[in-house]
Order: C-alpha cells, then sequence, then structure tokens
C-alpha cells in the first residue's frame, strides 16, 4: 500500500473511531434505590451491562433515596430539569402521564407478552412504564401458630372468610400469648395505608374511586359497602386487636419478635420473616364478600417526554427486561418477578419455593389500586379516612367528607381528562 | 460582669449545684439516648428502650454502626456539602446582614423606613411558601461560571447559598443590638471625621461580639438543618447535604443504629461549631463587659 | 449638611444594598409571585391552563356558616325525645348534602355546636381541617410563648451566677439547639411511645407503677401538649442565651446600689434586672411567636397532623395542600391567611409594647 492510501486508511479510521465515541450519547437515568445496598448493586450491573453491550447508548445513573424520591421528581420537572429514563411508582404514573412529564414507550411489546399484569402501567390505552417486578401483600403468620390455634390454613382457591379471620383473630387474642392479634404495619404512614387497606375495603364491595366513570367516589367510598367496611375497620382498633399507635420499630420487627400473631406485611418485608422463623407462612387475604383482593404496581421505568433520545431510553428499558436481571432483583429484595421463567429461575419463588404463593396470589388476587391522575390526591385523601376512623371518628361523617374532598377535586382538575 | 454574687457556701452551694445537674440531665439525656444507640446493635438497642439501659454503654457495643452508616450513604461528602454551604452563608450573612443593620440604625437615608419595614415582614413568611416560586426562578436565573454564562442555579452550591445570605431574623438581630450600643461613640467619631466605612469597621464592629456569635450559630443551626429547599433544587449526590442525606437511611432496609450512628455524626459539626463560638465570643462578654 | 445628608443618602443605600436586592429577589419576589397564585386555580403539576379565580379560594378556605336547627317535633307541636331523654334534631348530612333549599351550606361540615335553649346552634364551616389548624396553631403560640420566654428567663438567671464549671452547664443547656429538630422528632418519638417509651416507663418507675400508660402522641388529648412540651424543650436554650447577654448589659452599678440600699432578690429583679432588659424582651417574645407559627417539622415527622386533627397547624396544612395534593394555589391561599395574621399580631405586639412616654 502506498503511503497516501495508509494515511488515507489511518484518517479514516480515526474519523470512524471518533465519530462512534461521539454517537456514544449519553442518557440519563434516575432511580429510587439510594441507600439501599442491594438495589444499587444490581441496578448498576444493569447500567453498566447495558453500556457494555452497544455502542450507542451510554447511560449514567443517579441515585435518590426513595422517600424523597416523588419530591424530587417533582421539582425537577417544574424546573425543566428530567433524565432521559426514571422510575416511577405504579400508581402516581397516570398522574406524570397526565401532567406531560413521560412520553409512551416504544419497546417491543411481544417481550412483556407473559408479564404480570400488575407490572405494566397503561394510560389512555397506551404503555408508559413496565416494571421488574411486582409487589404483594400476604397475611404472615407462623404455621405454628396457625396449629396452635386450631385454624385452617386457607388456600389461594379457599381463603378465609371474613368471620373465619376475627375468629381467627378471636383465637389469638384470646391465647394471651400476644400483645396484639394483628398488626397491620398502622406505624408506615404514607402509600401503604392506600395500598394495604384499599385491598379491603375493595373486598368488602367498596372503593376508592368509581372506576366506571373515574370522575366521583360517591356511593363507592361512603356507600354501604364502605361504611361496613370503616365500620369493621374501627373495631379491630376499638376492639384491641391491632395496634393504633405503632412505632416503626415495633413494625419492623414486631412479628419476629413475637409481639403479633399474624401481620399484614409486603412481599419486600417476607424475607425478613423467613429468616426470623423458618416455618413462617403467608396467607391470601381474606374475602369479606366481593373476593379477596390484594395490592399490585410498584417501581416502573418511563421515558420521560422531554427526552431527546426516547428510541435509546427505550432500547435500555427493553434491555432491563431480561429474565436474569427480573430474577436478581427478586433474589436480593425479596419481590415478586414478573415472568414465570425469571420466577422459576428464583430462590424464593421457584417451584416450592417459600414465597412462591405470592407468584399465584399477585396472578389472580391482585386489583390495581385506581388509574387516574386523581390517585395522588384521593390517595392521601383515603389515608387520613383511615386514619381517622381508627381513632374513633365517626365513620359515615368521615367517608362523606373525603368523598367530598375527592370529587372537589377531580371537579378543579376538569375531571383528569375523563 | 453583671453576674449576681453566689453564697459559696456549703449546703447552698450544693444545692445550687444540684439543681443545676438536674436540669442539665432534662436537657441532655435524649442525646445521651441518641449515642449510645449507636453503639448498639439494633435488637439490642429496640429492647433497651424499654429500660435505663437505653443510656448506658452496655451489651455488645462497638462502632459497627458507624461503618455501616459509611457503606450505606457518602456521609463524608454530606458533611462536607453541608459543612461548606453553610459556612459560607454564614460568613457572607454576617458581612451583608451587619452592614444593612449599620445603614438602618446610624444612616439617615431615603427610603430607609420602608425597606426596614419590608425586610422585618418576610420574617412572618416561613420558607415553605415561597420555596415553589423560588425554585422557578433560580431555574432561570443567570450564573457565569467556568464554563460561561449558563442558565439556571440548579445543581450546584450557590442555589443553596445565595438566596439565604440575607434574612429578616439576622438583620433584626443586628439592628436590636446596634441600637443599644451608645450613640456618643459615634456621634465622637463623626465629630473626628471618621467616614461611614472607617465608623463601622473601627467602632461598631469590633464591640459586635456577642450578637456575631448569636447570628452566626442561628444563622449556621438554620442552614445545615435544611431539608426541603436542597431536596428541591439538588438532584445530583454531589451536592447534596446531610439532611438530604437522611433519606438514604429509610429505605427499605432501616436499620435504626445506622440511623443514630448517622444522626450522631452529623450533630458534630454544629457541636464544634457551637463550642467554638462559645469560647471566642460567648464567654469573653464575661471579662470584658461590654456596656461599662 | 445638604451635602452630608446626599452623601449619606449614597452610603445608606450601599451598605444596605446588598441585603435589600437579595432579599428583594430571593424573599419578596417569590412570595408576590405566591400572593398572585392564590387568586389563580394553579395546581402543582397540570396540563390544563391556569385560570382566574379571584377571591373563591379563600371563601373555599375561611367560609363559615351558621344554621340553628330546631327540635324533632311530633304532629302535635310537642318535642320528641329519645331514650335518655336527650331532644332529637335534623340529620346535619341532610342540610348540607345534596339539599337545594340551603344551597350556602353546601360543602360544610359541623365545627362545633352548642345548645340554646330548645335549639341547637351550629358552627359549620367549608374547611374544618383549616379551622382546627389554626386554633391548635394559636394555642401552641399562646402556650410556648410565655412558657417558653419565662423557662428561658429562668434559666439565663440561673446560669448568671459565678459558679465554677458554670459554663458547661451553659454550654449542655444550649445542646438541643444545636440538633436539627428533625432529629429531635425522631429520638422523642422513641421517648413519647406508648408502649414502651422511656417517658412512660420513667413516670411508671417513679410512681411504682400507679401511673398509668399513656399514649402521648396518639391520644387526640396529649398529643398538642407533647409536641409543645418537646419544641419547648428544644427551643429554650437558645432564648436563654439572648435573655443572657441582655442581662450581662446591665450595669452592675446599679446591683451594687440596690445591694446598698438594702433590697429584696425580688425588688432588685423588678426594679433593676427586669427594666434593663425591655429590648431583650421585645426581640425574643418576636423570635418566638415567629418560630411559633411555623410550627411543622415536628408534626410532619411525628404525628402527620392527627390523632383527629388535634396536631394540625397552620404551615402543616399549607405544606399537605400545596405539594402533597398538588394544590399550589391553596397552598399559598393558606400561607397569605397565615401572614394576615401573624402581621396583625405582631403589630398588637408593637403596640402593647411601644414606649410609653
Amino acid at each position: 500500500m502506498s503511503k497516501l492510501t495508509t494515511m488515507a486508511g489511518m484518517l479514516l479510521g480515526t474519523t470512524l473511531l471518533s465519530t462512534a465515541a461521539m454517537a456514544q450519547t449519553e442518557l440519563s437515568l434516575w432511580y429510587h434505590g439510594a441507600g439501599n445496598e442491594v438495589e444499587a448493586k444490581i441496578i448498576n450491573q444493569i447500567v453498566s451491562d447495558f453500556n457494555a453491550s452497544q455502542s450507542d447508548w451510554m447511560v449514567t445513573l443517579e441515585s435518590f433515596p426513595q422517600a424523597a424520591y416523588n419530591d424530587s421528581v417533582v421539582a425537577g420537572a417544574l424546573a425543566g430539569n428530567l433524565p432521559d429514563i426514571l422510575d416511577v411508582d405504579g400508581p402516581v404514573m397516570p398522574n406524570w402521564a397526565w401532567s406531560g412529564y413521560l412520553q409512551p414507550l416504544s419497546i417491543d411489546e411481544s417481550k412483556i407478552a407473559d408479564f404480570l399484569p400488575g407490572t405494566k402501567g397503561m394510560w389512555n390505552g397506551e404503555l408508559y412504564s413496565v416494571g421488574l417486578w411486582d409487589a404483594a401483600v400476604a397475611m404472615v403468620t407462623r404455621q405454628s401458630i396457625l396449629d396452635e390455634l386450631g385454624l385452617r390454613t386457607p388456600t389461594v382457591d379457599e381463603p378465609w372468610t371474613g368471620e373465619e379471620f376475627m375468629a381467627a383473630l378471636d383465637a389469638a387474642a384470646d391465647s394471651g400469648k400476644y400483645e396484639y392479634a394483628f398488626d397491620p404495619g398502622m406505624a408506615w404512614t404514607g402509600e401503604w395505608y392506600p395500598y394495604a387497606f384499599s385491598p379491603f375495603l375493595q373486598s368488602f364491595g367498596g372503593d376508592i374511586i368509581d372506576r366506571t366513570t373515574y370522575t366521583t367516589a360517591e356511593g363507592v367510598l361512603n356507600g354501604e359497602a364502605a361504611i361496613e367496611f370503616g365500620t369493621w375497620w374501627q373495631g379491630l382498633f376499638a376492639d384491641g386487636y391491632a395496634p393504633l399507635a405503632q412505632d416503626p420499630a415495633d413494625r419492623d420487627s414486631g412479628f419476629a419478635n413475637g409481639k403479633y400473631a399474624f401481620s399484614w406485611n409486603g412481599n419486600w418485608a417476607a424475607l425478613g420473616s423467613l429468616s426470623a422463623f423458618d416455618d413462617a407462612v403467608f396467607l391470601p387475604a381474606p374475602d369479606f364478600g366481593n373476593g379477596p383482593k390484594i395490592g399490585a404496581a410498584s417501581w416502573q421505568f418511563g421515558v420521560s417526554s422531554k427526552s431527546e433520545h426516547p428510541e435509546g431510553a427505550s432500547a435500555f428499558i427493553e434491555f432491563a427486561l431480561q429474565d436474569k436481571y427480573l430474577t436478581a432483583f427478586s433474589d436480593g429484595i425479596g419481590l415478586i418477578p414478573p415472568t414465570p421463567a425469571s420466577a422459576a429461575a428464583s430462590i424464593n419463588y421457584t417451584a416450592g419455593g417459600p414465597m412462591e404463593v405470592f407468584y399465584e396470589l399477585s396472578a389472580k388476587q391482585a386489583l390495581v389500586r385506581p388509574v387516574t391522575p386523581g390517585y395522588v390526591v384521593a390517595a392521601k385523601v383515603f389515608e387520613k379516612a383511615l386514619a381517622d376512623i381508627a381513632n374513633g371518628a365517626d365513620v359515615g361523617e368521615t367517608l362523606d367528607a373525603a368523598v367530598d374532598e375527592i370529587d372537589a377535586d377531580i371537579e378543579k382538575n376538569s375531571n383528569y381528562g375523563f | 460582669m453583671a453576674a449576681i454574687a453566689p453564697d459559696n457556701h456549703g449546703l447552698r452551694l450544693v444545692a445550687r449545684y444540684a439543681v443545676l445537674i438536674l436540669i442539665a440531665v432534662i436537657f441532655i439525656f435524649p442525646l445521651i439516648f441518641m449515642l449510645m444507640s449507636s453503639l448498639k446493635p439494633d435488637q439490642q438497642l429496640l429492647t433497651d428502650t424499654e429500660s435505663l439501659r437505653a443510656f448506658l454503654p452496655v451489651g455488645n457495643i462497638s462502632l459497627d454502626n458507624y461503618l455501616a452508616a459509611f457503606r450505606r450513604a457518602p456521609v463524608g461528602l454530606f458533611v462536607f456539602n453541608s459543612v461548606l454551604v453553610t459556612g459560607l452563608t454564614v460568613l457572607l450573612s454576617l458581612v451583608v446582614c451587619s452592614l444593612a443593620a449599620f445603614a438602618f440604625v446610624f444612616i439617615d437615608w431615603r427610603g430607609r423606613e420602608l425597606v426596614l419595614t419590608l425586610i422585618l415582614a418576610t420574617l412572618i413568611v416561613p420558607f415553605e411558601t415561597i420555596a415553589i416560586p423560588l425554585l422557578l426562578i433560580s431555574a432561570n436565573l443567570p450564573w457565569i461560571g467556568l464554563e460561561g454564562v449558563t442558565r439556571g442555579w440548579l445543581n450546584s452550591y450557590q442555589v443553596q447559598i445565595v438566596p439565604f445570605i440575607a434574612d429578616g431574623l439576622t438583620i433584626f438581630l443586628f439592628v436590636q443590638y446596634f441600637k443599644d450600643l451608645p450613640g456618643e461613640l459615634i456621634e465622637a467619631a463623626r465629630v473626628e471625621g471618621a467616614s461611614w466605612g472607617q465608623i463601622y469597621r473601627k467602632v461598631v464592629m469590633p464591640l459586635a461580639g456577642p450578637v456575631l456569635a448569636t447570628a452566626a450559630i442561628l444563622k449556621f443551626l438554620t442552614m445545615y438543618n435544611q431539608y426541603l429547599w436542597p431536596l428541591m433544587v439538588v438532584q445530583q449526590e454531589q451536592y447534596r447535604p446531610v439532611m438530604v442525606g437522611l433519606q438514604y437511611f429509610f429505605q427499605l432496609n432501616r436499620a435504626w443504629g445506622e440511623i443514630m450512628a448517622y444522626l450522631s455524626l452529623i450533630t458534630v459539626p454544629v457541636l464544634a461549631f457551637y463550642l467554638f463560638l462559645q469560647r471566642a465570643f460567648i464567654a469573653s462578654i464575661a471579662s470584658t463587659g461590654v456596656k461599662g | 449638611m445638604a451635602s452630608k445628608f446626599i452623601r449619606s443618602n449614597r452610603i445608606g443605600w450601599l451598605m444596605a444594598g446588598p441585603a435589600a436586592l437579595l432579599m428583594a429577589i430571593f424573599v419578596v419576589l417569590p412570595f408576590v409571585f405566591a400572593i398572585g397564585l392564590s387568586f389563580t386555580n394553579q395546581r402543582l403539576i397540570s396540563p390544563n391552563p391556569t385560570q382566574f379565580v379571584g377571591l373563591a379560594n379563600y371563601e373555599q378556605l375561611l367560609g363559615v356558616g351558621v344554621l340553628t336547627l330546631e327540635p324533632e317535633r311530633d304532629n302535635a307541636g310537642a318535642v320528641i325525645r329519645d331514650k335518655s331523654g336527650a331532644l332529637t334534631y335534623p340529620a346535619l348530612r341532610s342540610f348540607t348534602r345534596n339539599n337545594a333549599d340551603y344551597p350556602q351550606y353546601d360543602g360544610m361540615r359541623e365545627w362545633f355546636s352548642f345548645d340554646m335553649g330548645e335549639s341547637r346552634v351550629f358552627l359549620l364551616g367549608r374547611d374544618i381541617v383549616f379551622l382546627k389548624a389554626i386554633v391548635n396553631t394559636v394555642i401552641f403560640v399562646l402556650v410556648v410563648a410565655p412558657v417558653q420566654g419565662g423557662l428561658a428567663l429562668g434559666l439565663a438567671l440561673l446560669i448568671n451566677q459565678r459558679l465554677r464549671g458554670i459554663n458547661l452547664f451553659r454550654a449542655i443547656y444550649f445542646m438541643p439547639v444545636v440538633v436539627s429538630i428533625v432529629v429531635v422528632s425522631l429520638l422523642w418519638r422513641f421517648i413519647y411511645d406508648g408502649n414502651s417509651g422511656l417517658l412512660n416507663n420513667l413516670l411508671g418507675a417513679i410512681t411504682f407503677g400507679a401511673f398509668p400508660r399513656i399514649d402521648w402522641l396518639g391520644n387526640p388529648g396529649t398529643a398538642l401538649g407533647s409536641i409543645i412540651a418537646m419544641s419547648i424543650w428544644q427551643a429554650v436554650g437558645f432564648h436563654m442565651v439572648i435573655w443572657l447577654s441582655g442581662l450581662q448589659t446591665i450595669s452592675p452599678t446599679l446591683y451594687e446600689a440596690a445591694a446598698i440600699e438594702g433590697a429584696s432578690p425580688w425588688q432588685t429583679f423588678r426594679y433593676v434586672t427586669w427594666p434593663g432588659l425591655r429590648n431583650t424582651a421585645v426581640l425574643v417574645l418576636i423570635v418566638i411567636t415567629m418560630q411559633a407559627f411555623s410550627l411543622f417539622s415536628q408534626i410532619d415527622v411525628m404525628t402527620g397532623g392527627g390523632p383527629l386533627d388535634s396536631t394540625q397547624t397552620i404551615v402543616f396544612q399549607a405544606v399537605e395542600r400545596g405539594y402533597g395534593k398538588q394544590d399550589i394555589s391553596g397552598g399559598s391561599t393558606i400561607s397569605v391567611v397565615l401572614f394576615v395574621i401573624v402581621l396583625t399580631i405582631s403589630f398588637i405586639q408593637r403596640w402593647l409594647t411601644r414606649e410609653k412616654k
């Protein structure tokens, strides 16, 4: 080769190289895992694997503490400073989509065909977010407690009825061995209340918002079924079955310390119970008349509307949906893997695994929280109503006031687009 | 020094000390609880709260919680950020506010009453009220930095410092203090032909020890303990201060021992600052006697 | 003289300028913005355009009504009494919900009621939670201002002695001030815990088990009081230091004169100490009042406004409305109302503490 050709070749080579380097566009990702080593490790792994697997995109991760995450995103949105890819909590997603923070995903939908329904964030008929896990709630107790109190073990197909559940609580209370028969988790104020307790309301036949129209809560939150629920809820505390004022340390360790016979807890805390007791069992929710219900939908990934590279963002999300990562998250933090394949590969959710039942529970009993931008306000109103009723306020009046507030909010926002 | 002459004999002395000590216990016991808890493993920590053991370094004590806290969050970075932001704000604030107070108290100028009233009126405005509008403003202000003129102050140190340099309370403290200074000193200096700047530097400020210390510690506390504002304007970990860092410990894997360790760690700079100020300024009043 | 005045003008503005400019941009401007927001229906995040709504937010917040109900009567006109002999009244709900005859009461809830003869008078409000927040905040200020100020003065007098090691005690009394109120709230949650809290344990130990275990923060009757006690504990050291520097400006010759005349400690305090503390007293009172009206962090960490709204405060409502429920215009409305309340009170304070000629 002549010198000229070599030079040309080198020049071409370096140009190509530099173009390739320049073509690696940066994508920013915000995640809520700061302070949680396990989650941080896995997400970091996904990011570096993605960056290594292709040369078009380079994802950089910014971690936030979960408690402050939503506020940070809202502030960022106000200031016009959102990342390309962001994490969004399932029930909040419609609110952010309606406000214009998110744009629909452009991923291959066949890849998520067999995902649990709770992990897919749909709004207005489009897919805005998808999650790498689902979360569920169950009644945690020990097989030995069930045996001691002579109780039938409920199964997913034959859960306890409301009466059976209360009889179980009575038995636990009468035995005298527990400070309280039942721990619903009143110490976890915030989104836990609507997430964990609205399934009870739904099992009685009520709901937070009327899902046929999404424009009012009248009749569902203050109808007969709801009042029944409210009376039952109030009775739990008034009759001494459950602790009302609970300090967070007790919630974290009370069941493991034998203070409570039954604990209504999410599967992210289940690993703790499993390590405390080797006969920990996870029972399905009781059926109060309208079928047993549990919550669904947890953190999901979405693409921000201001992102200049939605294809790259969607590519990252698609990459993260691989079974091996789903299994990694499940093994690490105990949450439900969204696909049967990843479940089978996981430690806890494989056939015969200690938390296998959650997968079935999630598939059969999960009901997502109301899919409306108004959920953000409705959740807060509902949380306060639950707390007030638990403290002894008049059930009918409290629920009426809650309905009024939710309805007023929906009206003020032009029905949130419905 | 205008101290009440004590009766230093026998029983009355013991009685005095007993009262002082009893009150001291009331003020310090939660902090002792925090410190002792930071040395204990979580399980023991929680059971100990039920008895007097909460205040005693008994059981399985170690520094494990501290090591774990450092692993969980970049504690050193957060403390550095907080100290930097707080220190700069305090310094600038002392200068800017004392200058303004000097002008309000000693100089007669057009608009003085109006501006002072406006500034004092802002004492009433709680920060949460103006946080959102302030966020919008800060996102659009220009800044001249290493990259030239950039727009928006988010994710920086200046956004945590500049809005808080001038505040109504600090100015109010200085104004009240300056009002109490003897007017003859100023008059004498004016007669001798000193400029306002010289009077500020050489006559008034040397006497301002106590109020400088008070204003400094108050400002330090306010800035160091900020949570809402840094949360809103800082989205990158490298600029986060300690109170936002506290949220790192309230994740799903909450560990109370680590929380206590973190709280103990972040209290140290403030305590140190206060003790330094006390030694340098407050204790000195006793010996010099400010006003005759 | 004219040239001196002009020069003073320039120097005055020069020295006060930086502070004035900073405050104008970072405090006054946002607040004006917030006032403007209160006349709109601006949401925190929303695709809907903002609309001007005038005083609607204020009406919604402060609207009150009075309704007098007659007891239920039977066909002959005699009052019907229930089993316990009490008078019965028609359900309030029937008037306040979906009743076309009384549109002005639509959506209101009962704040409180009292009996007047046979009728019952109901005081209704549109926003009961906010009205309770105002009441709680005012109670908090009325209790904290004198108690904290008074305790701080007592401590300052105590510390103002020439005893060995007095500086150590002063440092210890100041320590709670140094710790963030959020940290203090977290620690005191453990102390106030109803089951195994330190306070309950201590009281139980002192009274040999006679004292019942009280759920301090979970009981509507004791929640606000517990917050008050904790807030005073945290802040009193700071005001002690302010009183102290005021005490130390009182000339010792005055004390000597009083001693020579044989004055008692009380007389010394009343005629020598207290007059010298006038300016300090004003400062302490104003600062405590301002800080008390901004009560927020303790509530946010410890009780969230409950139980049963017994610890709701104005600023807490403003934050919950504005951020939690994304109604930034509602939050701003509350802030403006707070501003007006505190402004009125500070005018009253200034008038009360004005120099009497």
